[in-house]
């Protein structure tokens, strides 16, 4: 209750400095939008944003479930075979140095028209990288002496991959699906804005650009902001339910 | 035949290992031989580094030895069996299982005709004995060092296993805290049939628990010095300070001392 409250004020405490600092400096709204023309943006434009912010949802939903499907994979490689890991790492750090921005044309090349795969691609792509990282630390640090009791009573390896491995890899798991998330998201919106003709709240973004529509600019920024904190509140409450274990008390 | 408890329960049979390693070849056991009688406690010393871990993993099957045989319960020891229980300095608990949960652990990987019941009662029994009644729900993070590896021993027991491997798991605690799990193990020594072997670095831990003391010598280890105490089984902490207890510990540290100038020149 005090947090939704605090957050809450901290809100408002930011859009009222946002409309004096435009108000004081009498900026004209081409310039710099104020939350008072926000409203009438979203108003005005109000079944597009819920068209294109659902797409925008559904594909970085489904990049970030193959984020997680296959750094998940590519992390359990990893960290259970030595092999593995000083195989694929130097690849994938070469293949994450890569600024995506760069790779976002190309994909809209390949792909061409394919909005929904391209968007998902890149949501994939910047985002798999944390997860496999984490997850191959997570399973590659587990102290021998978890292993051993389970070995000792002649558990097998995917035993204790289940019951402690997974288990134990989880806190990890879900710091890097944070990072993750928000990556996620930033790559289907580079996607949506660069590719032409597209949909999602990207390209109501470009349209608005287009159309020097500033207080839709900033509209669509807001609604991204929103977007983004439900994802990551989800992946919090997800947390807090598969590995709450790990959270500590403060007070 | 003759019977477990003159031939031996566990029989480490002439066993020497040698590990690889980047820096090169360690050898670490040198032709040891050791016998733990059936329904006894002995207890392993030495330097530290001389391979005394290395000894239990290979009774617990963790390990194969290069040269020579580990016996357990007169079948050659190839793979890990069920009939062991391990405990190590480190409790090792799952901090997203409960204390009650982590004791039922090998209940659920070592065939067993328990149903869910009988599992937790059996768990439920062992930390009772051990002084967690109470603690069943709480996470491991929410008990001492010294409760946690009172559950640590409780998982190592709950199965019923034949061998009760120790590796130093009073090592990281104070000493009172320390003297009280030595007492918990004799309670569970009385209320539990199992076969002991304890690594520890504290001679008078090893006089407290033992009936039988083996001292190794510095890497690669061999059996320098067996030591046979007159007090066997329940013994309580003014023993310690009896004249035969001062005898032995000093025959321990004068072992410990050759012990340590055996060792070859440090890598
Ligand atoms: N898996 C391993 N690989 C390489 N060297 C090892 C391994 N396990 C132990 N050693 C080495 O063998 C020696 C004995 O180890 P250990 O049995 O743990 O000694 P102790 O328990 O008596 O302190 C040490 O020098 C250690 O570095
Ligand atoms: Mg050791």
């Amino acid at each position: 209750m005090r947090q939704i409250f605090s957050a809450t004020f901290a809100i408002l405490v930011f859009l009222v400095l946002w409309e004096v600092l435009v108000w004081v400096n009498d900026w004209p709204n081409y310039k710099m939008a104020s939350p008072s023309d926000l409203w009438p943006a979203f108003w005005r434009f109000k079944g597009l944003f819920l068209v294109y912010g659902w797409e925008t949802l559904w594909r970085t939903v489904v990049g970030l479930l193959l984020a997680i499907l296959v750094g998940s994979a590519i992390g359990m490689l990893m960290g259970l075979s030595r092999f593995a890991r000083e195989g694929l790492y130097p690849l994938l750090v070469g293949f994450n140095a890569i600024p995506k921005a760069t790779v976002v044309p190309i994909v809209a090349l390949i792909f061409v028209g394919q909005h929904d795969l391209n968007t998902v691609l890149i949501a994939f792509m910047i985002s798999f990288f944390p997860i496999a990282v984490s997850v191959s630390i997570g399973l590659s640090t587990l102290e021998p002496e978890y292993r051993d009791i389970l070995r000792s009573l002649g558990a097998s390896n995917i035993t204790i991959f289940w019951k402690i491995a997974l288990p134990k890899t989880m806190p990890e798991f879900f710091g890097a699906l944070k990072v993750a998330v928000t990556l996620a998201f930033i790559g289907t919106n580079l996607m949506e804005i660069v590719s032409p003709h597209g949909r999602g709240l990207g390209a109501l973004f470009d349209s608005g650009k287009t159309n020097s529509d500033y207080p839709l600019m900033f509209a669509v920024l807001i609604s991204l902001a929103v977007l983004g904190i439900g994802l990551y509140y989800v992946v919090i409450v997800l947390e807090h339910f598969i590995a709450g274990w790990a959270e500590r008390e403060i007070d | 035949m003759k019977s477990q408890e003159e031939h031996g329960l566990i029989r480490i049979n002439n066993v020497s290992h040698t590990f690889n390693t980047s820096s090169g070849k360690i050898r670490v056991l040198d032709k040891l031989t050791i016998t733990v009688p059936k329904n006894s406690f002995c207890a392993i010393v030495g330097p530290s580094g001389c391979g005394k871990s290395t000894v239990t993993r290979l009774v617990a099957g963790l390990l194969q030895a290069d040269e020579g045989s580990v016996w357990l319960q007169d079948q050659k020891v190839t793979s890990p069996r069920p009939v062991v229980g391990m405990a190590f300095q480190n409790p090792v608990l799952l901090e997203w299982r409960s204390i009650l949960k982590n004791v039922m652990l090998p209940l659920e990987i070592v065939p067993n005709d328990l149903n869910m019941s009988e599992r937790e009662a059996r768990a439920r029994n062992l930390l009772e004995l051990v002084g967690l009644s109470g603690f069943e729900e709480k996470r491991p993070s929410e008990l001492s060092g010294g409760m946690r590896q009172r559950a640590s021993l409780c998982r190592a027991l709950v199965h019923q296993p034949e061998v009760l491997i120790l590796d130093e798991p009073f090592a990281a605690l104070d000493a009172f805290t320390r003297e009280d799990l030595w007492q918990t193990m004799h309670r569970l020594r009385s209320e539990e049939p199992f076969t002991g072997l304890l690594i520890t670095h504290d001679l008078r831990e090893a006089i407290f628990l033992a009936d039988e003391i083996f001292v190794l010598s510095g890497r690669p280890a061999t059996l320098q010095h067996t030591e046979v105490l007159s007090k066997r089984g329940q013994k309580n902490l003014d023993d310690l300070y009896s004249p035969e207890a001062s005898q032995t510990l000093n025959t321990l540290r004068e072992q410990i001392k050759i012990a340590r100038q055996h060792e070859g020149p440090l890598t």
